[in-house]
């Protein structure tokens, strides 16, 4: 299973990256691959201050709907509108195009609290 | 946690394996959606040996059938096969099934996986109240019976490679008993649950292994899959067929449940709750086992209300996914007769968004 050293993870399966006070969120490739073939990717949160652990959307597989939850507390700034008609991106490039919010982040000291990957590997066993 | 006599091919093929109606049963392979068009546009083969087989005999064989299902047993002939229902006593569905009759003292009834236990209780004790002896004139076979799905439009054409017997131009819904791919006798249906056309063969759970390597040798050159539950669950809500426990319950009728066309009030078919249907057919029921389309982006579910445009709920939905090969929100669901014309306008209720749907004819491929 994949897991690039460079982000960090929350224990629900997100990835972050950070850049600078804002950072790209998406979902794991364990989650990607747990979850099938994925059909829809809904975000209407954009513009919205979220805490961490709310849900910023859904993503719904073939047979199964998940929440998606904010890994740390920030302002959704842009949905990745590619995953509108291509939601299979997901399923290709979990941890690139398949990316799925850009968040400016309110409490950068929640990022700590993270996994880093050594730590989500174990996590994954 | 059973497992089927086909479990090690699938664990070989990497399946994701999952209990089911108290098997380990493979899920998905390569994904639902490659499976699915995989199905519909090749062939493909499940392991569906977690279904039920019940063997009902002797001059009583008939009788019992017929007081069971809502279908006409006396319309099958010899190598023919029914789809029905047994209706339980209180309107309800103890379940859907096959009936094949082999002749006129031997049928052979296909019952699902996850109702094995409640289905033989139930034929057990009208078979015994009928006089027939369980063990000898009904005997349950399930656990000694493999059974493969081959489906898709390419299906037959490989099998025919793997015996003498012609096959590839059996009638739909009919059957024959053969020597199969070296297996002295395997019972060769012209069924399935895909709309794609195909067959299911039964065969022992000893020659199971032979049956599994025969098919793929023979499907390679079309380019057989392995298939998993998910995408049987697919390809059968795409053509509207009916799956236990969702679209139709022990609290939904046949009439309700759109089986009306296999539930038949003719002469000599005197069925259980047949006086009760035929009210309800002659009233009109109240609600209806309706198809429908999303006309906007989301996705049906299992459970989600469906509205009219006042938002006052209206049904409920039973079955739904992301049509592989439509690529739409498909959906089935029970509506209040009065709202449930084809072409209306309905909403489903997709966490706080109510999104447009439309009541279509089934099936919704074709």
């Amino acid at each position: 299973m994949n897991v690039p050293e460079n982000l960090k993870y929350s224990p629900d399966h997100e990835w972050i990256r950070v850049e600078g006070d804002e950072a790209y969120i998406g979902v794991t490739d364990y989650a990607q691959s747990n979850l099938g073939d994925i059909v829809f990717v809904e975000v209407e949160t954009e513009g919205e201050e979220l805490d961490k652990g709310e849900a910023f959307g859904n993503v719904e597989a073939v047979k199964a709907v998940e929440e998606l939850y904010m890994p740390v507390s920030g302002e959704v700034l842009e949905f990745n509108s590619q995953l509108e008609d291509t939601p299979e991106l997901v399923n290709k490039d979990a941890f690139g195009e398949g990316w799925m919010i850009k968040v400016k982040i309110s409490k950068p000291s929640e990022l700590d609290d993270l996994l880093d990957a050594t730590a989500y590997k174990e996590l994954l066993g | 946690m059973k497992e089927t006599p086909f479990y090690t091919f699938h664990e070989q093929l990497g399946a994701r394996l999952e209990s089911f109606a108290g098997y380990k049963m493979p899920i998905e392979y390569s994904g639902i959606k490659d499976e699915h068009m995989a199905v519909r546009n090749k062939l493909g083969v499940f392991d569906v040996s977690h279904m039920g087989e019940f063997w009902v005999k002797g001059p009583g064989a008939f009788k019992l059938v017929q007081s069971l299902t809502t279908n006409d047993v006396a319309a099958l002939y010899d190598g023919k096969v029914q789809y029905t229902c047994f209706p339980n006593g209180k309107g309800g569905i103890v379940d859907d099934l096959l009936v094949y009759r082999v002749n006129s003292e031997l049928y052979l009834l296909v019952v699902n996986a996850a109702n094995i236990e409640k289905d033989w209780d139930w034929c057990q004790q009208h078979a015994v109240n009928q006089g027939l002896i369980i063990g000898k004139d009904l005997v349950n076979a399930s656990d000694e019976t493999a059974q493969l799905a081959i489906q898709g439009p390419l299906a037959l054409k490989a099998m025919q490679k793997l015996c003498d017997e012609q096959v590839e131009d059996m009638e739909y819904y009919t059957f024959k008993q053969i020597s199969f791919a070296g297996i002295p006798e395997v019972l060769f249906s012209t069924t399935g649950y895909t709309g794609s056309g195909g067959c299911e063969i039964y065969c022992s759970n000893e020659d199971a292994p032979t049956l599994w390597n025969a098919v793929m040798d023979a499907g390679k050159e079309f380019g057989i899959q392995a298939i998993g539950l998910g995408a049987r669950d697919t390809l059968r809500l795409e053509m509207g067929f009916c799956l236990y426990g969702n679209d139709i319950t022990d609290q939904t009728s046949a009439i309700e449940g759109g089986l009306g066309w296999i539930t038949k009030f003719v002469d000599g078919n005197n069925f259980i709750d047949r006086e009760l249907l035929e009210q309800q057919k002659a009233d009109k029921p109240v609600r209806r086992l309706r198809g429908f389309l999303m006309k906007e982006r989301g996705i049906p579910r299992h459970d989600y209300e469906i509205k009219n445009l006042d938002g006052e709920k209206i049904g409920i939905v039973t079955s739904g996914t992301m049509a592989p090969a439509l690529g739409q929100g498909i959906g089935m669901g029970y509506i209040d007769t009065a709202y449930a014309g084809f072409g209306k306008e309905i909403f489903i209720q997709i966490r706080n968004k109510t999104i447009k749907a439309e009541i279509v004819k089934l099936p919704f491929y074709k």
